[in-house]
């Protein structure tokens, strides 16, 4: 993206790392019907995992992420979405990009998750407000971050292309 | 994070009295369940739909039983029928 000036640098992350154990987390993931409680672990019974996160439902960058993702075929993984909105929130962003039953978001309004993965980040003139780093970690069934992607600047988009041949060499 | 699923699942929506009743009851007997919380907007509960046929919640699966239902006094009684002991 050239603006012509610099975008906000974040700096580097002390974040989890390809090659290490993704940690483990139960939220509230949210589907075209209901949301219920459902450990990542739970998750990988059933296969690999995308992890995505994004910032809040309602602001443009979750819009994009989602146009993206929704528009590719991602095979066995499962691409799973993860912010701070509310289920509330997860539930109108679904409808309206129409992810269906495709896609589910976790919703973490605590920012807990972004935490344990080192990629939390205080949001500059909402005060109070903490959400993840735009950031992909595509996790394997034994719970191995296979590849890792942590924004270093703000805003930033997953390079799609990227996290989606890490998808496939599963 | 146990991988090993409650039978009971239970249809709900965020403060509604009578989902909370029935969840007063789980509780009271010590009743493992899982929640699913669906949309306030009655006319999007499909999902509790293809359940029990009505949209209503609370609503109920007991997979060790094999019975789905809705309605919130219908729910206590037979929790209490079902797991209560007699006591």
């Amino acid at each position: 993206m050239d603006l012509g000036f610099d975008i906000v640098e974040l700096g580097s992350a002390d974040h989890v790392e390809t090659g290490e154990t993704a940690p483990d987390f139960v939220r509230p993931l949210v589907g075209e019907e209901y949301w219920e409680d459902v450990a990542l672990s739970t998750l990988l019974d059933d296969g690999p995992v995308a992890l995505v996160f994004h910032p809040m439902a309602g602001s443009f960058p979750a819009t994009y992420v989602w146009q993206e993702l929704s528009g590719r075929e991602w095979g066995d993984v499962q691409v799973v979405g993860l912010s701070i909105a509310t289920p509330y929130g997860h539930k109108r962003l679904i409808d309206e990009r129409g992810l269906g039953d495709r896609f589910r978001l976790y919703s973490d309004p605590a920012n807990g998750v972004a935490e344990s993965y080192g990629i939390a980040h205080d949001l500059d003139g909402m005060a109070g407000i903490s959400e993840p780093r735009p950031a992909a970690f595509v996790v394997d069934t034994d719970r191995t971050v296979q590849y890792a992607w942590v924004s270093e600047e703000w805003p930033a988009f997953p390079p799609y292309d990227e996290l989606h041949e890490a998808t496939q060499s599963l | 994070m146990s991988t090993r699923e409650p039978a009971i699942t239970l249809y709900r929506l965020q403060a509604c009295p009578f989902c909370e009743r029935v969840v007063r009851t789980l509780d009271d007997l010590e009743i493992p369940y899982r929640s699913r919380f669906v949309e306030p907007m009655h006319s999007e509960r499909d999902a509790v739909k293809r359940l029990t046929g009505k949209r209503t919640v609370p609503a109920i699966v007991d997979e060790s039983t094999g019975v789905t239902m809705s309605e919130s006094a219908a729910i206590v009684e037979y929790l209490q029928s079902t797991y209560g002991g007699g006591d």
